[in-house]
């Protein structure tokens, strides 16, 4: 009975943090345009299914090479990030925070709706990234596919870093997450970092979709839902705080895998969403976040 | 009430009495009733975003709140159809004050999610809770509404009944409009702290719009429900509530008629869409339903870049030029004439 529970639990990590993963992904997306313009992407979701969508096509219809394909569906997914700042943020001239949300939402009715006429509306199968059996550690299974999606987190998360403290780029994006003005003022030119930062989110995003998809089979419908779970992540962890997004989207990704088991798998995905509203009601700069830093921002 | 409204009204009076008569099937008359439920959740979200300048992605729950009760209370516990609206729309008014009082506190890009994020958990419920909603087989045998002892069974006599509560909800949310909370509204979307400067409960009367809003939606959803006799979770998901912020703020966000002008122009849509379909078939062009959600992501996302204030704002300022125009070449004739 002992060993019968620790197997439970284990079990029911490791599908946590197989999704919590993909939850921190879309939440250092939204992190992202968030530090670099103050606007939350309604469209975050829909790269996070073109990525998978697109890979699905490259490697099962194309047969194209894992890392190739990889690449191509990350290059294109970041391409239509840029479109979307270029066309549709960067013309808007003063605009108000309705406005832009209503026109991100737009965007993503439009790539919801051209996934699903290119992609049509079932769901696609693809191969997992390795043929391996699962891995078992103490009686509980764990997929080859999980081990990939941990690597890949690991793997964004040290690129992250890297770029934000040690690359010139990265760091001119931070200074005009911190400051804009004064940022132009040392001669940065912000509206191009508000485009990097497009990309970049867009192919955080479609990262996440590529390597999530072996497992959910990814259809075009699936971005609202996949969006807002990610962005539960970003708040619980303090919007704007890439390190507390990802450990905030783990420790959903956890959560809801375990009330999933423990309490009731049709209202496993409402937990996330009802920590997310307790968090943005009760301490809306998130749980990691200093309540000095938090009463300086505005919600 | 101001003149224009007064002509507005009589326009949108004149235009219910006639379409059923231009348009003779019942299929399209269906599709004007569909406009009509949209009209009546649109004025009240209209009244939240375009008057207090607060948004709410989460309109749809209500709507689904409002269906739920009038189908539940209906058919399992034999209420009568007008009592449990009512009890619909109370229901839907006191959810929407426990949640707006934390919920309003936030602002924008906040609001937005926390108010998706309810909606989706409010679909969610309705999907699960298989023996209270009946999960995704929904609820069956909603009975007919019936008026003075007349039974409204027939799709005129619905189309009649639904347009004159949209009139009345019209009138009601323009009272409102033009009172003390009101003017107070608008100075909440001017600026929430020189609102509160000048002595207005911003907090409260946020939340005061939000439920008076949360009861047009319920009111609506209820109304569907009596209409269709059937109800499932599908009509209700958060892409329900996004499609009706969608439909006001294409109509235009300052102006109650905008939701109004939204909420007609964007349910005749798909119908407009698979008419044209036909004539784009004869120049070689296969137009397939599928296409309806990018024509409507373009539209909304045109009129948010190039006509921010909305298609009823665009349309006033067209007909204005038009008239200068036609009042330049009356008097250009006259010069000609002296």
């Amino acid at each position: 009975m002992e060993i019968g529970l620790t197997t439970d639990m284990l079990q029911f990590l490791f599908m946590g943090i197989q999704r919590g993963a993909i939850y921190a992904m879309v939440a250092m997306g939204f992190n992202m345009i968030y530090n670099a313009t103050g606007i939350i992407n309604f469209a975050q979701g829909e790269f996070v299914v073109l990525g998978g969508l697109m890979m699905v096509s490259m490697t099962m219809a194309l047969n194209l090479s894992l890392v190739f394909a990889f690449m191509v569906s990350v290059a294109f997914v970041t391409v239509v990030g840029i479109l979307m700042e270029r066309l549709t943020i960067n013309p808007v001239r003063r605009p108000t925070v309705l406005r832009l949300i209503i026109i991100t939402i737009a965007v993503s009715i439009l790539l919801k709706g051209a996934a699903m006429c290119f992609w049509g509306k079932g769901s696609h199968y693809m191969r997992h990234f390795t043929d391996a059996p699962p891995l078992e550690i103490m009686g509980a299974y764990i997929l080859p596919q999980t081990l990939w999606i941990i690597g890949m987190l690991a793997l964004v998360v040290i690129g992250y870093v890297a770029f934000f403290n040690y690359t010139m780029t990265g760091k001119c994006m931070r200074a005009c997450a911190i400051n804009r003005d004064a940022a132009r003022l040392a001669g940065i030119n912000d509206r191009r970092m508000v485009m990097l930062s497009f990309a970049l989110s867009a192919a955080i995003g479609a990262i996440a979709g590529i390597i999530i998809t072996p497992i959910i089979q990814m259809d075009y419908a699936r971005g609202a839902l996949l969006g807002l779970k990610g962005f539960g992540a970003a708040v619980v962890g303090g919007l704007g705080n890439s390190m507390g997004a990802v450990v905030a989207g783990l420790l959903l990704g956890i959560i809801e895998a375990g009330s999933g088991g423990y309490i009731s798998s049709h209202y496993m995905d409402a937990i996330a969403l009802v920590i997310m509203l307790g968090v943005l009601f009760v301490r809306p700069g998130g749980l990691f976040g200093s309540s000095e830093m938090v009463r300086l921002k505005e919600f | 009430m101001a003149a224009r409204d007064i002509i507005g009204f009589c326009i949108l009076i004149a235009l219910v009495l006639v379409m059923p008569h231009a348009v003779g099937n019942d299929y399209y008359i269906g599709v004007l009733i569909f406009a009509a439920f949209n009209c009546l959740a649109c004025i009240g979200l209209s009244l939240l975003m375009g008057y207090a300048g607060q948004i709410s992605l989460g309109h749809g729950a209500f709507i689904a709140i409002g269906a739920y009760a009038s189908g539940l209370l209906t058919t399992e516990l034999g209420w009568s159809p007008w009592t449990a609206m009512a009890a619909g729309a109370f229901a839907a008014m006191g959810i929407a004050f426990i949640v707006g009082i934390p919920a309003l506190r936030l602002k924008g890009h906040y609001l937005a999610m926390a108010t998706l994020g309810f909606a989706s958990i409010i679909h969610i419920v309705a999907v699960a809770a298989t023996d209270i909603t009946g999960g995704p087989a929904g609820v069956l045998n909603i009975p007919r509404l019936s008026l003075f002892g007349y039974r409204l069974d027939s799709d005129t006599r619905y189309y009649y009944f639904a347009w004159t509560a949209v009139v009345i909800g019209l009138y009601l949310a323009f009272n409102l409009i033009h009172s003390r909370v009101g003017r107070g509204l608008r100075a909440i979307h001017g600026s929430e702290d020189a609102a509160g400067a000048a002595g207005i409960n911003t907090a409260a009367y946020k939340v005061q719009v939000f439920v008076v809003s949360a009861a047009y939606a319920s009111v609506s959803g209820s109304l569907y429900a009596y209409y269709v006799n059937y109800i499932d979770p599908g009509p209700f998901d958060v892409m329900h509530s996004v499609l009706l912020v969608t439909m006001v703020a294409v109509g235009g966000l300052h102006h109650v008629w905008g939701a109004v002008v939204g909420a007609v122009l964007l349910s005749l849509l798909p119908e407009v869409l698979s008419f044209t379909a036909g004539y784009l078939q004869v120049i070689g062009i296969q137009y397939r339903p599928d296409y309806d959600i990018l024509v409507y992501g373009g539209i909304l996302l045109v009129i948010m870049l190039f006509l921010p204030e909305g298609l009823f704002a665009g349309m006033i300022a067209g007909g204005k030029s038009v008239w200068n125009l036609v009042k330049r070449v009356i008097r250009g004739k006259q010069v000609v004439r002296e």
